[in-house]
């Protein structure tokens, strides 16, 4: 068993014996992040409906669901690029400049002829601002880290079209690690990354993690998810469902049944598909569409 | 003997004649500016949108020349501002409604080339409409050269400063945005240079030929380096090596300089296509076989 498959195991043990709460229903700290009726989309087409939410420091939480349920969106809306149609995303705990964004890597130009080293740098770039000069004689060794940290130690002259798709993802990672953001983003981190890969990262983010940085990820696999990220918010046409992973991903919800229930509630009705109206330009629901799972333990 | 009749050759044409030397200049430090922007052009696949600008110019530069003759001011900032209005527009449209950059630039160009074609057309005789079609190296004046000596040096200057911001904009615009507000400002700062230069350009080379000196070089310079850094030089140099070449074949031969220049870097560009060790036509077919065996 590697590393961080036993870092989580002690993070899922230590708050099943600890005070019975996850964080999420834990509401006495202050959350990092906070969507209230936050209703996304574009061209008036809401892709999410009346999310009710909270995110607080030092979650590990795993974004799920079909395509075109919002996920990337959200992202976007969290980073401030989007605005929303109805509702509002506050930041009560983090500034919204200092959040790391890990696009998916579909979305670069590989072509551009720009060096590891480069790109890497890039992660330094709210840092460097006045300090252009100062910034470089920092940026040798900080880059040198984290490229030793993501393993890419010796590639720093490759270009970015002569990387394999796992070498790729781990130059955005050492990006990233060069951010120190309090708030990591990532979009499908490991779409396209071979286990070994995937495994490394995965126990950089757990590093992260447990240095209380708080983690979100889009993520596609339900067996990764439900071994590496305790909480899960699931997006489906009909609802969102926020809680820990174990109870979110379940099959459940995973078919996108018909659910609806209110924060806290732990009884379903299900009801008809009805309340989602395509047509509707913007949702005239008021009624929030998201589940709280509380932990088991609590 | 005869090393110093070659020599003779290449340099008495300039050592001889001001106006020689003049136009020597003025194509020199277009190309310090022109080529490493169109470099950026083609790295950001909008190689086509210098040829869009180069016609939007047109009418700013037509009015130009009706309310003032053939006045290098007025015609510069004719130009400037047509081009630059149909760069905002373009854009404002494409991030506004449903249509990409690319049609609205391709709809407001052919309105702006339209409208130049007709004032000029109304108002002048072909010479005129040749002239700045085509250019003319050979009689750039002080006042053209100190212009295009400014807009060279505004260019570099504004290079410099956006040299990181544009990279990450091409490469990674998602994580660009996310750190920086200053996407669309870098955007449109570089198609104000994109339009500079032509501007720049027509005075020298005509509106149609000023194109050639900003895509050309870059384009072939993709055939044999691989660095940002080493694409910017190359482009530049062959650029100059270009604009000699050509001054000095329309000084020979007595043929008109503007296509000669951009001729010059079409063969450039032809060989390199060939034989460019970047992924040249032959030298990939050489590495191929290398895969088999």
């Amino acid at each position: 068993m590697n590393q961080a498959a036993q870092s989580i195991e002690t993070q899922v043990s230590d708050q099943a014996d600890g005070a019975g709460h996850t964080q999420i229903s834990d509401h006495t700290g202050m959350p990092l992040l906070q969507f209230n009726n936050l209703t996304l989309g574009y061209e008036r087409h809401p892709v999410i409906h009346h999310l009710d939410a909270q995110i607080y420091a030092g979650q590990m939480l795993a974004i799920v669901g079909a395509n075109g349920t919002g996920k990337s969106t959200l992202l976007k809306a969290i980073m401030g690029q989007l605005k929303p149609l109805d509702g509002e995303v506050l930041y009560p705990g983090v500034h919204q400049k200092t959040i790391a964004y890990l696009p998916q890597v579909a979305n670069l130009d590989l072509s551009f002829p720009i060096t590891v080293q480069e790109m890497v740098s890039a992660g330094l770039w709210l840092r460097s601002g006045a300090f252009g000069s100062l910034k470089t004689l920092f940026a040798r060794g900080a880059v040198k880290n984290a490229l030793q940290k993501v393993g890419l130690q010796g590639l720093e002259q490759r270009t970015l079209n002569a990387l394999s798709g796992g070498q790729l993802q781990r130059v955005l990672f050492a990006r990233m690690l060069l951010q120190n953001a309090e708030l990591i983003l990532l979009d499908e981190p490991f779409t396209g990354v071979d286990h070994t890969t995937t495994q490394h990262l995965l126990s950089l983010l757990h590093e992260l993690n447990q240095q209380g940085k708080t983690v979100l990820a889009v993520l596609h696999d339900p067996a990764l998810v439900q071994a590496h990220f305790p909480q899960t918010l699931l997006l489906t046409r009909q609802q969102t469902v926020l809680g820990p992973s174990q109870r979110v991903i379940t099959e459940h919800y995973m078919t996108q049944s018909p659910l609806v229930g209110s924060a806290g509630q732990s009884s379903f009705q299900p009801t008809g598909t009805e309340a989602f109206n395509e047509k509707a330009a913007i949702c005239t629901e008021t009624a929030s569409r998201t589940v709280i799972l509380e932990d088991k333990h609590g | 003997m005869a090393e110093t009749d070659l020599f003779s050759l290449l340099v008495g044409p300039f050592a001889e004649f001001s106006f020689m030397r003049r136009a020597l200049a003025g194509c020199l430090i277009l190309s310090l500016s022109a080529a490493p922007v169109g470099v950026f052009l083609m790295l950001r696949r909008m190689s086509l949108i210098g040829d869009a600008m180069a016609h939007a110019i047109l009418p700013g530069a037509a009015v130009g020349f009706m309310v003032a003759g053939l006045s290098v001011g007025a015609m510069t900032l004719g130009g400037l501002l047509a081009g630059c209005l149909v760069a905002v527009l373009s854009g404002l449209v494409a991030r506004i409604t449903v249509t990409g950059e690319d049609s609205s630039m391709a709809a407001f160009y052919l309105i702006s080339l339209a409208l130049g074609v007709l004032i000029i057309s109304v108002n002048g005789s072909n010479v005129d409409l040749l002239h700045v079609l085509f250019g003319a190296p050979l009689a750039l004046d002080d006042v053209a050269l100190q212009l295009l000596a400014l807009i060279s040096a505004i260019t570099i200057t504004v290079m410099l400063v956006l040299y990181r911001p544009l990279i990450l904009e091409c490469v990674d615009p998602e994580f660009f945005r996310s750190v920086s507000g200053l996407s669309a400002l870098t955007h449109f700062s570089f198609l104000g240079l994109v339009v500079l230069n032509l501007v720049a350009g027509f005075h020298a080379l005509g509106t149609m030929m000023a194109v050639g000196l900003m895509i050309l070089p870059g384009a072939t310079a993709r055939y044999w380096v691989k660095r940002l850094e080493s694409l910017l030089l190359l482009a530049i140099a062959l650029s100059a090596l270009a604009s000699v070449i050509g001054l000095l074949g329309s000084y020979y031969v007595n043929w008109p300089t503007s296509p000669l220049i951009i001729l010059s870097l079409g063969v450039f560009y032809l060989v390199s296509l060939l034989f460019g060790k970047e992924g040249g036509v032959l030298m990939r077919s050489i590495s191929f076989k290398h895969l088999e065996s």
